[in-house]
């Protein structure tokens, strides 16, 4: 399991306004790209230096492709990650704030304490 | 030597631009009393003339990133540009440049190492808006050089709040000791309760306002004592799960000294989050 993944996924999409809107529209097709062109970047480094060993288990590769921002919470991906992120893809969707709220109902579920984000 | 003019600590609420900005029906109805208080806050700086901006705050996953991680970090450049793509598509934030106190940044390095802080530094920094909202708020001419100090309150591990406490003494001293005639000012951003991406977010206040109370009780009166007795890396959890940022409002009160009251304290209670302005003149009120 890699925390670490999920949040360079969540960091390097939101970074990228055609990626955002690519995962909003293909949501698995870009995670399947994604890890498998993009994860072993090593981001300050050329492409000729990449890492080798970087992957998603099922669970995390499920949970991206599912837009299933609860899981990501679960998994312990970085919250304010996550939230920028999916704000980007679904806040237009929504009266002002609606979106915010509705993430916050989704995760009510959730006690203290959160799952561990540390990577 | 330089003198420190202002110790400013705030809460860097993104949302204020936009609000303060916006006309007609799209203006928010809390906005006007928003400006009005950031105004008087603006004020407490404007009031101490300063020269340079020594600003402290924290990279949101813009510039730095988990595969390498600095704890505290001190910008060592000419110019910064600053605010992102994703601060722009968020908050409405305009693109802004700074102007850099390189040989402030270069003495803070060197006698901040010295001093026992293995400081990382940046030659190419993009600030985002930790330190772009309260020059907004604070100086929004943007006519000040900068020497941005950023903190991390973010990926942990993190440093503990004791750490950032001796951090704010450190760069108080170390300002005090630059052979300088500048008046600089010292300023940093933090949070009081915040929640973000998890259920108590975007509540109609801060997730928790008693901790805000107590938290602006402790900055107001410098009760670094009691809230060292009471904040740790875990507690900070409890209150919300971004609340870690209070850490860089302890750092600002390591700044301004033990004991050592705010000449100026004023806070607003918005929807998720509060508000809290601090102003503290170490030479006394101007």
């Amino acid at each position: 399991m890699s925390k670490y993944l999920l949040n360079k996924f969540l960091f390097t999409v939101d970074r990228d306004p055609e990626l955002v809107e690519r995962y909003r529209e293909e949501p698995r097709a870009t995670v399947e790209w994604w890890e498998s062109e993009y994860a072993n970047r090593i981001l300050g480094c050329h492409a000729g230096e990449s890492s080798t060993w970087l992957r998603f288990d099922d669970v995390e590769r499920e949970a991206l492709a599912a837009h299933d921002y609860p899981k990501l919470f679960e998994l312990g991906a970085h919250p304010f990650l996550t939230l920028t992120l999916f704000i980007a893809m679904f806040e237009r969707d929504h009266p002002p704030l609606g979106f915010q709220t509705e993430y916050a109902r989704r995760l009510s579920h959730m006690t203290l304490p959160y799952p561990d984000i540390a990577t | 030597m330089a003198e420190v003019v202002a110790v400013i600590a705030s809460t860097h609420h993104p949302f204020y631009y936009r609000a303060s900005t916006a006309t007609g029906e799209e203006r928010p109805p809390f906005a006007d009393e928003w400006v009005r208080k950031v105004e008087a806050f603006r004020e407490t700086l404007t009031r101490a003339r300063p020269d340079v901006l020594v600003m402290v705050g924290s990279d949101h996953f813009h510039q730095l990133w988990l595969d390498n991680m600095p704890q505290f970090l001190v910008g060592k450049a000419p110019f910064y540009d600053a605010n992102f793509y994703n601060e722009e598509r968020e908050f409405g934030l305009p693109r802004m440049f700074f102007t850099g106190q390189e040989d402030l940044s270069s003495y803070i390095l060197r006698e901040g190492i010295d001093a026992g802080f293995d400081l990382a530094f940046s030659n190419e920094l993009r600030i985002d808006h930790s330190i772009t909202c309260p020059i907004i708020t604070l100086r929004p001419q943007n006519d000040l050089p900068i020497v941005p100090i950023y903190t991390n309150i973010f990926a942990p591990p993190l440093p503990r709040p004791s750490r950032f406490v001796q951090l704010g003494r450190t760069i108080r001293q170390l300002v005090e000791s630059w052979p300088s005639d500048q008046r600089v000012a010292i300023i940093g951003t933090g949070h009081l309760s915040l929640e973000l991406g998890g259920p108590r977010q975007f509540g109609p206040h801060g997730p928790d306002p008693e901790f805000d109370r107590k938290a602006v009780e402790w900055i107001s009166t410098g009760d670094l004592e009691g809230c060292l007795s009471e904040v740790t890396l875990d507690s900070l959890h409890l209150p919300g799960n971004a609340t870690h940022g209070f850490m860089d409002f302890m750092l600002m009160m390591g700044v301004a000294g033990e004991g050592r009251k705010a000449d100026y304290v004023d806070t607003y209670d918005l929807f998720h989050t509060m508000e809290a302005y601090f102003t503290w003149y170490p030479g006394g009120r101007p």
